[in-house]
């Protein structure tokens, strides 16, 4: 083996005092993917941002980074500069803060090419354009001259990884390139950067919370937790046999999209928040399953077979002192961390259930002003154009879609409980366009929404007994009367009743979330709209979130309006599926149909782009990308919309193709009788 | 945070407690503040003083003794005597009445007329909005000075209510306008949206969810107000409006006797001391009631807590999507 390009070694990372990594040892060798993974507050942006020497003023750092045997720690900051860029390039998590937004995208791009080499204007802009080209932009000549704010999400994260591969650098650090795009557009990315590596020959350490992106992406993997790395293995061993509980707890907590693994596994408690001063003893301790006294004592090393840290790929290392019992066992995830037992839901046929909501042809729109003083309306935003949903008592359907895809304005359309702009809402049986004053009213209560950021959706200023309480008293529920539902709400969903009295930051993201799902079930509804509940949560926590959902529907008898973009978790928790695009329901179905037989190209591309938590699996898997990004709503497509990314249009034959640029396919289902339609003119 | 969950489980055994709310939540922190608490006091004796202090002194603060000019401060005359021999003592509690009074009331009255034109503007927007803020423009523009000493001597029958309503309401708009631009973002927050979709009515999201998350600013600005009110009175009052000899004021005090200090200062630094005094108090009890609404403020917490960790969740708020947050970013002030 060679000697690894990069080296860190018990690199610490103090903030006024706090702790954020507190000895990491890293080997990267010439042309592997290390992936780091961790959630929120472990320390892996820390780590990646210390290599460069990128952490602001407060942070102290110590331990030693080397890149090929030259110290980067401590060096001039002007010596540190000729690095940066040249040999060690980065790729940020948020593509529209990482570009200067009054630059062109040429000249950003040629300016990081000039600061490191002696070349002309004219060629550097020659080879920016040449870098565009070659993570897939289309006509980059002209994206040249493109601002920042012209470009999608996706196209800006391409363009920052050609910014960050124009010097060919040796090391790639990729800080969560993905986390802020939409699942089709991040195995775009990720298929840009696989290529950036091979053409340039780049070592890449990618950083990320999801362990589907890593286990696609990663030859190597370093699991990190509260500022160490607990596990350090070659992909397929870590995903396979585990050694460390939490890797273990981890795998276990992600849903999977294939259906396998089982129920999810929550890992109790929260992970440290960064900073939190250190306990003696392992940091895993509190959470762990299998905690034994010696835990308490003394934080466990990083050991385990192999020869040694440097070897690099062959060794599987873990900070466990059950690390070897782990390893012998191999258990599953449930076996070792306490699964609550979810009550079974009374399978009643789907026909004798009543209706809950059924949506049939909603449309919205938005209309678009031009000009300051003279308004005048400059088209329109079709943001919903045709949505069917129908929902039945107890069960739960996920609504599933890209962003801007419609999704939220349906929601808050039929939860407006007025008439829509177009087409039917009937909600419990009841038109929402007839309905008068008192009938709105008494409806509320049998609807009721929990929105995907805990933290934004509690009112800061609030003790949650009152938060809690609101919705009763919304309802004209006795002032006493609601004061006392408030312990039993909390025990509901799994919290101390004794906490209400206090403000809502004083709880960790998934108590918060826990709290919103509360207040929802105060007015004990019939219907839950769940508008990405889980997506601001980490996955340790996300589990708990979704057992306690299926727990209270089964208890309850609730039906859930799922929205996600996350299509692994709408597998995990729904009955029935519509996947949406640019504001129409293009597939509708069972869960175990549509996500398994997808009959719309879309949906079929939608699942190819999930990344599965299962190395071999995801490499075992058929490449599907879909082109380019989704159209804008603002203009309206004759025929079939989702036609200039289709791939099954694409290889119609051209008296076929006119159908779908004609013709706009209508819902029909697979076969009469079959709960399985798709908007396709030319369906599987 | 399990270690806490714990040890409150062992506090409060089955039966389940009813929770407080938040009114009597802030009220046990503003008493458990100290400078809130050192404030109230400071300003219940200015009150004792002012309403009690008349019985004390034989002494009336108009009638003048012509026995002892410009006296300094002495056992009949415990403030000393002005230069037509009026007793200091007399005429100064005399004036905290006054300037009591109208400090704190035109401070309640032009924050509480802000607060609703504000948050209403925000909260409702469209015409609503349209129709406020142009009230509010008109009298911004309005020369509050002229207008009051225009209006004045009008008003000379109804007193010194009428001069606190004129004080007040020229005094809200800028406030208003700060108030109905944070309602505007606040009502785009989800919590709001939440209220709405549970069917809480647009008054009451106003009351129980706009002015709390306000009320930090509401409360600084009100403090604010007091000193100036104060101080706009005793202008007024130097030129003739207001406060009338020989009715005096804090204000009028002060302007009387500015220009004498260096030589008789008894004539100014007890009226400058005691109103600085109250300035002071009202500044206290407005910060211990603000920590007191605000459940992110360190003091009045019953459990202390890292400041980094408060930060942490601050920033964890200001991003609505999922993102692994780096501590990096959130250090960086």
């Amino acid at each position: 083996m060679t000697t690894p390009l990069l080296t860190v070694r018990d690199l610490t990372v103090d903030f006024d005092g706090h702790p954020a990594v507190r000895g990491v040892d890293l080997d990267l060798h010439r042309g592997e993917t290390l992936g780091l993974v961790g959630e929120s507050g472990s320390g892996k942006s820390v780590t990646a941002l210390a290599v460069l020497g990128l952490l602001p003023a407060t942070a102290r750092t110590g331990g030693s980074v080397r890149l090929d045997g030259r110290e980067l720690l401590g060096l001039p900051a002007r010596q540190l500069a000729a690095v940066r860029g040249r040999r060690i390039a980065m790729v940020f998590q948020d593509p529209l803060s990482a570009f200067t937004p009054v630059h062109r995208i040429g000249d950003q791009i040629a300016e990081a090419v000039r600061t490191h080499q002696d070349v002309g204007r004219t060629a550097a802009r020659k080879r920016a354009a040449e870098l565009l080209d070659l993570v897939g932009i289309p006509d980059p000549a002209r994206a040249l001259d493109a601002f920042p704010h012209e470009f999608s999400g996706g196209m800006r994260q391409r363009a920052m990884i050609a910014m960050a591969v124009a010097n060919e650098p040796d090391v790639l650090l990729a800080d969560e390139p993905t986390t802020a795009l939409d699942v089709t557009i991040q195995a775009q990315v990720l298929e840009v950067l696989r290529t950036a590596r091979r053409e340039s020959g780049a070592a890449l350490v990618l950083v990320s919370h999801d362990l589907g992106v890593i286990a696609g992406s990663a030859d190597r993997v370093a699991v990190m937790y509260a500022g160490r790395i607990v596990e350090a293995a070659p992909v397929d061993e870590l995903f396979a046999a585990p050694r460390h509980p939490y890797t273990l707890g981890l795998i276990g907590a992600v849903p999977r999209l294939d259906g396998r693994g089982g129920p999810l596994v929550p890992i109790p408690g929260r992970p440290p928040a960064a900073g939190e001063p250190a306990r003696p003893g392992c940091a895993f301790a509190d959470r762990c399953p299998l905690t034994e006294d010696r835990c308490r004592t003394a934080e466990p090393p990083l050991t385990g077979t192999g020869t040694g840290s440097a070897s690099g790929t062959g060794d599987h290392r873990a900070a466990c002192v059950r690390a070897d019992h782990l390893a012998a066992t191999r258990p599953a995830p449930a076996e070792v961390y306490p699964v609550p037992a979810l009550p079974a839901a009374v399978p009643r046929p789907r026909a004798a259930r009543d209706s809950v909501l059924a949506v049939r042809g909603l449309t919205r729109s938005f209309p678009r002003h031009r000009g300051g003083l003279l308004r005048r309306r400059a088209g329109e935003v079709h943001a919903v154009d045709g949505v069917d949903l129908d929902i039945r008592q107890g069960e739960t359907l996920g609504l599933v879609g890209e962003s801007g895809s419609g999704k939220s304005t349906t929601l808050y359309e039929i939860l407006r409980l007025a008439a829509p702009q177009g087409g039917r809402i009937e909600l419990l049986g009841q038109d929402t366009a007839a309905l008068d004053r008192a009938a709105v009213r008494r409806l509320r209560s049998r609807v009721q929404i929990v929105f995907q950021d805990p933290a934004a959706s509690l009112d800061p200023r609030m003790p949650v007994g009152d938060v809690l309480a609101e919705p009763l008293l919304a309802q004209r529920t006795p002032k006493a009367e609601a004061r006392r539902r408030v312990p039993e709400l909390l025990r509901q969903v799994g919290l101390d009743p004794a906490h209400a009295d206090r403000y809502p930051h004083e709880f960790s993201g998934g108590q918060r979330q826990r709290i919103s799902i509360a207040r929802a079930l105060a007015v004990r509804p019939d219907l839950l709209v769940l508008d990405e509940p889980v997506s601001a949560l980490d996955v340790s926590v996300q589990a708990g979130v979704l057992n306690l959902l299926q727990q209270l529907k089964a208890e309850l008898g609730l039906a859930y309006l799922f929205v996600s973009h996350d299509l692994s978790v709408v597998r995990h928790l729904a009955d029935r599926v519509a996947v949406m695009y640019l504001g129409r329901t293009v597939e509708t179905g069972t869960a175990a149909r549509v996500l398994t037989r997808p009959r719309h190209p879309y949906t079929r591309a939608l699942l190819a782009a999930v990344p599965l938590p299962d190395p071999p699996a995801e490499r075992a898997r058929p490449r599907l990308l879909l082109a380019g990004d989704p159209p804008s709503p603002a203009e309206r497509h004759l025929g079939c919309p989702f036609r200039p990314r289709c791939p099954v249009h694409a290889a119609l034959a051209p008296e076929q193709r006119a159908r779908c640029a004609t013709e706009t396919p209508p819902a029909l289902p697979a076969a009469p009788g079959v709960d399985h339609t798709a908007t396709c003119h030319y369906p599987d | 945070m399990s270690v806490e969950l714990a040890a409150a489980a062992e506090q409060s055994p089955d039966e389940p407690s009813v929770p407080r709310g938040r009114l009597r939540l802030a009220a046990a922190r503003v008493a458990g503040s100290r400078g809130a608490l050192v404030g109230l006091v400071v300003l219940v004796l200015l009150f004792l003083l002012a309403f009690v202090g008349p019985y004390l002194t034989p002494w009336d603060y108009a009638a003048p003794d012509y026995g002892s000019l410009r006296q300094p401060p002495s056992g009949t005359h415990w403030f000393g005597t002005n230069g037509l021999g009026q007793d200091v003592f007399a005429q100064t509690v005399r004036g905290l009445q006054k300037s009591l009074v109208i400090g704190l009331l035109v401070a309640v009255l032009s924050t509480g007329l802000a607060s609703l034109v504000g948050a209403c503007a925000g909260y409702f927007g469209g015409w609503t909005d349209r129709v406020l803020t142009f009230l509010v423009d008109l009298l911004l523009i309005f020369p509050a000075f002229l207008v009051i000493a225009v209006l004045s001597p009008r008003l000379r029958g109804s007193g010194w209510i009428a001069f606190v309503l004129l004080l007040a309401v020229f005094n809200w708009m800028v406030t208003a306008r700060v108030v109905r631009s944070m309602t505007r973002s606040l009502r785009e927050r989800e919590f709001v949206a939440a209220a709405r979709y549970m069917g809480v009515g647009p008054f009451r999201i106003i009351w129980r969810h706009v002015l709390p998350n306000v009320s930090s600013f509401l409360i600084i600005d009100a403090t604010v107000t007091v000193g100036g009110a104060v101080m706009s009175e005793a202008a007024l009052s130097y030129f003739g409006f207001g406060v009338r000899p020989p009715d005096v004021s804090l204000g009028t005090l002060l302007a009387a006797g500015a220009a004498d200090a260096p030589v008789f200062p008894w004539l100014f630094y007890f009226a400058a001391g005691l109103l600085v005094l109250f300035v002071l108090a009202v500044n206290l009890v407005g910060d211990g009631l603000r920590d007191a609404l605000d459940p992110t403020a360190a003091a009045g917490r019953h459990r202390p807590r890292s400041r980094r960790g408060e930060r942490t969740r601050r920033g964890d708020r200001r991003r609505p999507t999922r993102s692994t947050d780096t501590p990096s970013r959130r250090s960086t002030p």
